[in-house]
């Protein structure tokens, strides 16, 4: 097993792929969440999708994942037309690591259930770039909430899909492991058509190469001005501050 | 190392108590013989003791190895098969309304008076712990890692699911029923004794009674409760070891 790791070998690029939700719908418990929802994400762009609890944003998420919980429909295609099962990566809030496995096991999860043999050395060097290549033997009970979060990061990239969708990863953080690991996250899903689901204004401005805002009842969304600068952005930024502003009253004005 | 002394003392607790229940109730020997007598019996019986001892230990663990192969095999059809469920749920919440008690008899005209019917009463009296705790701790995944796991698989592949996070996630649960099966396998094999057989610690209890060797009755009670308490103990210290992962585990549950 090598000790040490040469930088990442460059990962083959995948063509960017473009995705396209029409008319979803979601019923629950009698109340219409959201009805005939047009959704589309820009192949290889991050997009950050905003609104307050209990919006929808989730079973939004679960549609684009696949895991189409009872009450919700829509027709979900990728930018080539075809479906999008097997090429979409999921993360939520919760690290969701199996406390059996340690961190290295936990990060191969996904060739191991596919029947398939685990890129052992690649994982070994997505888990060094998100700095946990002493921890690849380690149980996920004693890491803290941060590193577990990384090593959920490594398990998603070690997916390698086209699209990434994300369900607030970081919002079980303190504020510093959150800044951190919101950089990370640019820097190592570029390229990758990212849905990034969030509750915080900051975070979506600090990520989002566009932003979508999901408010009312039934809701419906609205794009906020593409910002400029790329992300990940200074929180201090003059323009973000702006947009923050901006934000806050679509919001309340909903 | 406060810890290690809890045990010896209230044994002798209990010791001194019994002797003095002997002293002071006056009681003959015949009704109540006093921990010496039982121990003297216990030491020049040795040999006998041992004997029926691991006659009644194999049962319990050839018992205890069966219904837990019966139970697991039970629960994990339950849990992958909604057919299985709808047939066997039902016969296995009425199997507990028939006291595996009320059964013995008819294993020992069915199974002889050997280890087969006192074997299959320890299969039978674990099988519902096992079972139940198991299947309860297949049904319980948690919903997130059963996600996850959804969105990797390009097909759908419920044994995968299966193998890789139903099983592990119910090993507590089934480290639960496992060790209920510890406290209750002697109690099986016990009563398959009683009920007729020519050896083990039940066996020797019953033939002790009927001559009035009441300290012979004693000393083999002591070693069955030895027994018990050994076989709890190495399967809970067992089971500790296997699932270090988990949380409950850090904190002994017996104390």
């Amino acid at each position: 097993m090598p000790t040490r790791f040469a930088p990442l070998s460059p990962i083959p690029v995948l063509p960017p792929l473009a995705v396209s939700l029409r008319a979803a719908r979601l019923v629950y418990s009698g109340l219409i969440l959201f009805d005939s929802l047009d959704l589309e994400l820009a192949g290889g762009c991050f997009t950050c999708l905003l609104g307050p609890s209990g919006i929808g944003k989730s079973s939004l998420l679960r549609l684009l994942a696949g895991l189409t919980p009872p009450g919700i429909s829509g027709e979900l295609r990728g930018g080539d037309g075809l479906p999008l099962a097997g090429r979409v990566a999921y993360m939520a809030q919760q690290d969701l690591l199996l406390p059996w496995l340690n961190v290295l096991h936990n990060v191969t999860l996904g060739s191991r259930l596919r029947g398939e043999r685990a890129d052992r050395n690649r994982a070994l060097e997505l888990l060094a770039r998100v700095g946990l290549a002493d921890y690849a033997l380690a149980r996920p009970d004693t890491l803290s909430g941060g590193m577990r979060q990384r090593a959920a990061l490594a398990r998603t990239l070690l997916e390698d899909r086209p699209v990434v969708l994300m369900d607030e990863p970081f919002s079980g953080l303190d504020a510093l492991t959150r800044l951190r690991l919101q950089a990370l996250a640019a820097e190592l899903l570029a390229g990758r058509t990212v849905l990034l689901i969030t509750h915080d204004p900051l975070e979506a401005l600090r990520l989002g190469e566009h932003i979508l805002i999901m408010n009312g009842r039934p809701a419906n969304l609205s794009i906020l001005p593409d910002l400029p600068g790329a992300p990940p952005r200074d929180p201090g930024n003059p323009a973000v501050q702006a947009a923050y502003r901006n934000i806050l009253q679509r919001l309340e004005a909903a | 190392m406060k810890g290690f002394w809890r045990g010896p003392l209230t044994l002798g607790g209990l010791l001194l108590a019994w002797q003095l229940v002997v002293t002071f109730g006056a009681l003959p020997p015949y009704i109540l013989p006093g921990p010496a007598a039982v121990l003297r019996r216990l030491w020049q019986q040795a040999g006998l003791l041992l004997y029926h001892a691991g006659v009644t230990a194999l049962e319990i663990v050839l018992g205890m190895l069966l219904g837990t192969l019966l139970g697991c095999g039970t629960a994990l059809a339950l849990g992958y098969s909604r057919r299985a469920r709808r047939w066997l749920l039902p016969v296995l919440i009425a199997s507990q309304a028939i006291p595996v008690f009320a059964i013995a008899p008819l294993l020992v005209l069915w199974l002889g008076y050997g280890m087969g019917s006192k074997i299959t009463m320890a299969m039978l009296i674990i099988y519902f712990p096992v079972t139940a705790n198991f299947y309860d701790g297949l049904r319980h995944t948690q919903r997130g890692w059963l996600d996850l796991a959804q969105v990797m698989l390009t097909e759908p592949r419920r044994w995968a699911l299966l193998w890789h996070i139903a099983i592990p996630a119910a090993l507590p649960a089934l480290a639960s029923g496992l060790r209920v099966a510890a406290a209750i396998a002697p109690i099986g094999a016990v009563i398959g004794e009683w009920v007729g057989s020519s050896a083990g610690l039940g066996y020797l209890m019953l033939h002790a009674n009927s001559r009035m060797q009441v300290d012979l009755m004693f000393a083999a009670l002591l070693v069955l409760a030895a027994l018990a308490v050994g076989l709890y103990f190495t399967v809970d210290a067992s089971l500790r070891r296997l699932l270090p992962w988990h949380p409950t585990f850090s904190e002994p549950e017996t104390d």
